[in-house]
């Protein structure tokens, strides 16, 4: 199942056991670039494939883990894609760099149906960049 | 205290000393009581002498003390260009050379000291010049611009820079000494001599005990040539004088103050002249008759002036460390205290190694309770451990047992674990004690690292030498006080890599998964997974892609290729030993050929194709399995290259096939993977053609077999390879490094190189016991280890191209495969490609149809 098919305005990107736990591929989408990442406990994320510190399109091929982050709530573990290139993390639900919240990357809806990955539109961006 | 009460003092000279007293000044609160007027000669105000040659490179700016020409305190006026001429003692006036008079209530003179030009017959040619100011540099710069050869009179410290000097300006260069040897105050004959032997390397001309009779000049009244007595003429164009210097005592001597009667301002301790309210500092004064021609013995006489000016408890003068540390033409040069042996009854230890050019002299005095003290000693070729000893010196501690452990060629500056007293003085440019420093770091003093020491104390900041044991003292300290040093891989394990290691290995485990559930927490990260990866690679080697196996490797390792900037993949076949035939070097020119990419050797003695996009890797990997090439390991922290010399089988030097046993240790450790990289070298003589020792493993043919270094690497910080065991047969070779390798890769903490893994777990020596005396009795297991990884060697990319499963990951986009990203871009430069970024992300655009289903 290696085929772009429009189903409105999501696009199919492939078989969730497509993508190993803990990492990422690189979709096609609208033309653009886009990582979908696979968490350990089976949740799908979608970034902009592109790295805005090292310019390249190579986010999905990064380390996919967990990072703790302490808010007002209490402790939250947060996924995560460290870039291969130079090693920011990026917030897997967000796509806002967990170094420095002033870059962002742009996150799309995604979902699973059937064991099918559709990664749906772009959402409103998460801070000034990119 | 109002203003007709404020007193006037005139400072003359605005050199290194002069300086250091005005910064002093105004930093203890002389100018609340005291306007204070600088008078230079120099056009530009004060820079860094000592520093004057890096003036080529750096420029006058870079050694500017002041370079915007005023100081922060509004009551201090510094007037450049300003020469004094005259001063009048009775009256308390100086006059200017315009004529201009200034009355002064206090007068400190620091003028500085003259290079001494000797009454040669010749010396007020064109093209002689003395090496002092950026102006003489300046010059001396023009007059190279198409000279022949030139001469430096004076083989001393200065006139050595100034050959320096003249050397990297290209020009072919004389040094001219007329004592039998050179620097002949700071070191003895043997040293001379070694330094000599250093010099001539570089192509220099050292003429020791000749007197230069005239300077021979040309019809344009310019340098043509030198004579020496009894030879003949020597035909340059340039002429140094650098044959000692004389204080600038000439207006105080007019006005009737005493001088010296080597010259120089004669002063007390206090550095107060003949005449109440005229004080000296710097090379030109002569505190109890002697002058000293160094930077700190000026600091302390500036800083001794402003105490005794503000009338507090007045600080002394009372003589000066002479010691002094130097990289003269890139030969390491220090000499400290008792340098020559002069006390009584003083023994020197001498370390001298004609072929390294090394010469190590310490002078030892025996004391009551039959313990050695340090009194001073000479370095020449290494001097990393000036900073160690010259603390030592009048510290008054024994040293330790073997004293001459000391000056053994044994490993880096500071290593040397020695606890000096608090009253020990460690930087001897800004006079700073280890109290000093210990207060500085202290909750008090606030310091948490040796570069904020280095500000507030000043100790490092003047010519460095120090640093390493200033360093030292902060870790130390530190360490000591409990300041936790958290040693955590990351957030998700609480233990070193060394420990992660041991756990792994005791539990037999080989999923991530059951180490992070039993041991850690969270889902780890970039951090632990490419360590876990390694470590189960270490133990297991299973091809790094399996299963679980792939979701842990680091950037490179992930694709089995190194990732460029412009997220394509760079591509390096092994080449072991860098032996090649022509057929392989055919296929890799083809293969480059086809897929368009950029071609270079590398620093590994292989050949790097870069430029790759991440689907073709397997497409290109093909035609390299085909042709019997195998994966480099270009990407992985595992063994790189075993760098090779020709050695015995051509060179007419070589004592063994150093090309036959490079591949051989290449075959056998390739695919190792390790906490860090790992870089071996096999030189076929003592010439070392090959580097070996800047390689984690270097090994260099003898007579009788082959000697092994080990921990050396280039880098940021390099270090050389030490010596770990000689004249090895080749199974006692193969024997040692197999032990040693698997006991760094246990132990080594991740990302540690074999020099910081030496020092961290108890140095060379411990490595020897557990290596070569197998004091452990771990021997058998580590080569049964290194056995095991041998027998388990494959190629990962043949593996990789027959097996689906992994090549399923090389694809541009998982739902268009055929389609390659319109993100990789490239440019064009020299006949090859470059890789390019954009400034966002490139989009193919909706209409634009995407590679339909194949
Ligand atoms: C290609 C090459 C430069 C060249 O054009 O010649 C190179 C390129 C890289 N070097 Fe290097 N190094 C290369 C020889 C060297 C050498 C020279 C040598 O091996 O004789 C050194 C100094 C010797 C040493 O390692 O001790 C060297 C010291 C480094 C260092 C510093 C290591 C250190 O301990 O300080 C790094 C950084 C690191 O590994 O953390 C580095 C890291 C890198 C990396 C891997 C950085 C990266 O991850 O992207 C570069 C990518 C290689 C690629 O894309 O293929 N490279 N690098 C050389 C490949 C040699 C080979 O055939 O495998
Ligand atoms: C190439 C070189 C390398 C050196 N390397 C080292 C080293 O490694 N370690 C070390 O300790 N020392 C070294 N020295 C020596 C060091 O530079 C001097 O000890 C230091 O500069 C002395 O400082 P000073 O202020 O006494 O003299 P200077 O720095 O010479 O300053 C005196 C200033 O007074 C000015 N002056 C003189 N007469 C008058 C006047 N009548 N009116 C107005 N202004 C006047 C001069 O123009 C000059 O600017 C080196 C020197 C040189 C030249
Ligand atoms: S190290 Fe010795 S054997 Fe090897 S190439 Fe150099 S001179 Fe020849
Ligand atoms: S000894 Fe020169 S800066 Fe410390």
């Amino acid at each position: 199942m290696t085929t772009e098919a429009q189903t409105g305005t999501e696009t199919v990107v492939c078989r969730l056991d497509q993508i190993r736990p803990e990492s990422g591929v690189t979709a096609l989408v609208d033309g653009s670039a886009v990582a979908v990442f696979r968490t350990y406990d089976d949740e799908v994320f979608a970034l902009s494939n592109f790295d805005p510190f090292g310019k390249a399109s190579v986010l999905s091929r990064g380390i996919v883990g967990t990072r703790t982050v302490v808010a007002e709530a209490g402790e939250e573990q947060v996924p995560f894609v460290a870039s291969p290139l130079l090693k920011q993390p990026f917030d897997l639900r967000t796509g806002v760099c967990l170094d420095d919240p002033t870059v962002a990357v742009p996150s799309y809806d995604v979902r699973v149906v059937d064991g099918v990955v559709l990664v749906g539109a772009a959402r409103p961006p998460q801070c000034e960049t990119l | 205290m109002a203003p007709h009460l404020r007193k006037q003092l005139v400072v003359v000279g605005h050199g290194m000393v002069g300086h250091r007293f005005v910064q002093a000044a105004i930093e203890r609160g002389l100018t609340e009581t005291h306007d204070i007027v600088v008078l230079g000669e120099e056009p530009r105000p004060a820079y860094d002498r000592v520093a004057l040659t890096s003036f080529f490179e750096v420029g006058a700016e870079a050694l500017s003390y002041l370079p915007g020409g005023v100081y922060d305190d509004p009551r201090v006026t510094l007037r450049i260009d300003t020469e004094v001429v005259a001063m009048d003692a009775t009256e308390q006036t100086v006059t200017l050379a315009d004529g201009e008079t200034l009355r002064y209530d206090e007068l400190v003179l620091a003028t500085g000291a003259a290079p001494f030009v000797p009454p040669v017959p010749g010396k007020d040619l064109g093209n002689v010049f003395v090496y002092r100011t950026i102006e003489d540099l300046e010059a001396i710069r023009e007059a190279s611009k198409g000279a022949r050869a030139g001469a430096v009179i004076g083989g001393g410290l200065l006139g050595l820079e100034a050959a320096n000097a003249l050397h990297q300006l290209g020009v072919q260069t004389h040094v001219v000494e007329m004592a039998p040897r050179l620097m002949a105050v700071q070191v003895d004959d043997a040293g001379g001599a070694t330094l000599k032997r250093h010099i001539e390397e570089l192509g220099l001309t050292v003429h020791t005990g000749v007197m230069t009779e005239l300077i021979d000049g040309d019809a344009d009244g310019k340098v043509s040539g030198i004579k020496f007595k009894d030879e003949d003429t020597l035909p340059l164009d340039i002429v140094i004088f650098s044959a000692g210097i004389r204080p600038r005592d000439a207006i105080a001597r007019a006005a009737g103050i005493e001088t010296a009667e080597r010259g120089g301002v004669l002063v007390d301790e206090q550095c107060r002249s003949s005449d109440e309210h005229v004080w000296a500092i710097g090379e030109c004064a002569a505190p109890g008759g002697r002058m000293y021609g160094l930077v700190a013995p000026g600091y302390t006489m500036a800083e001794v002036v402003v105490d005794t000016l503000l009338g507090g408890e007045a600080g002394a003068f009372t003589g000066a460390d002479m010691s002094t540390k130097l990289k003269l033409l890139g030969v390491d040069v220090a000499s400290f205290g008792d340098a020559f042996g002069t006390t009584d009854d003083c023994l020197e230890l001498v370390f001298a190694d004609a072929v390294a050019g090394i010469y190590k002299k310490l002078v030892v005095l025996e004391n009551a309770t039959g313990g050695f003290e340090l009194l001073g000693g000479i370095l020449v070729g290494d001097a990393s451990a000036y900073g160690v000893l010259r603390p030592l010196v009048g510290s008054g501690m024994a040293l330790p047992d073997n004293p001459e452990e000391l000056i053994l060629p044994a490993g880096r500056g500071g290593g040397i674990e020695i606890g000096l007293p608090d009253e020990a003085q460690v930087c001897s440019c800004n006079n700073v004690t280890k109290g000093e420093i210990l207060a500085a770091v202290s909750e008090d003093g606030g310091c948490d690292s040796p570069a904020c020491v280095t500000k507030c104390t000043q100790a490092g900041a003047t010519c460095g030498s120090c640093k390493t044991v200033v360093k030292k003292i902060v870790e130390d300290h530190f360490a000591a006080t409990g300041k936790v040093v958290d040693r955590s891989l990351c957030e998700h394990f609480a233990m070193t890599r060394q420990e992660l290691f041991e756990v792994v290995a005791v539990h037999g485990y080989n999923r991530f998964d059951d180490i992070i559930e039993g041991h850690g927490k969270g889902r780890g990260c970039d951090i632990c997974k490419p360590a876990v990866a390694s470590i189960l690679a270490s133990l297991l080697n299973h091809h790094v892609l399996d299963d679980s196996l792939a979701t842990l490797q680091d950037t490179n390792d992930a694709y089995l290729a190194n990732l460029q900037k412009n997220g394509t993949y760079s591509v390096v076949p092994r080449i072991p030993g860098g032996e090649i035939t022509p057929d392989k070097l055919i296929v890799i020119g083809e293969v480059a050929r086809d897929y368009g990419l950029y071609t270079k050797i590398t620093g590994g003695q292989r050949i790097d194709l870069f430029g790759a996009r991440m689907e073709d890797l397997p497409a290109i990997w093909k035609r390299l399995v085909d042709a019997g090439m195998e994966s480099g390991h270009a990407y992985g922290k595992s063994l790189r290259t075993v760098k090779s010399c020709v050695g015995s089988t051509w060179c007419r030097y070589g004592v063994q096939d150093s090309v036959g046993m490079a591949i051989e240790l290449e075959l056998r450790y390739r695919g190792l993977r390790s906490p860090h990289k790992i870089k071996g070298g096999v030189s076929g003589c003592a010439r070392e053609c090959a580097e070996a020792r800047s390689k984690d493993f270097g090994i260099i043919a003898t007579e009788k077999g082959w000697n092994l270094y080990v921990c050396g690497n280039g880098g940021a910080i390099p270090a050389h390879a030490q010596l770990l065991a000689g004249d090895l047969s080749r199974e006692d070779l193969i024997k040692y490094l197999d032990r040693f390798l698997m006991y760094y890769i246990r132990t080594a903490d991740r990302l540690q190189r074999t020099s910081y893994w030496m020092e961290a777990i108890g140095g060379l020596d411990r490595i020897r016991e557990v290596v070569v005396d197998d004091s452990l009795g771990l021997g058998t297991e580590l080569e049964a280890a290194m056995d095991s990884h041998v027998d388990s060697y494959f190629d990962e990319w043949k593996a990789t191209i027959e097996d689906p499963e992994k090549l399923a990951r090389f694809v541009s986009f998982v739902n268009a495969p055929g389609t390659p990203d319109p993100n990789i871009t490239f440019r064009e430069e020299r006949g090859q490609i470059q890789a390019a970024n954009n400034e966002g992300p490139v989009s193919l655009g909706a209409t634009i149809p995407v590679g339909g289903p194949r």
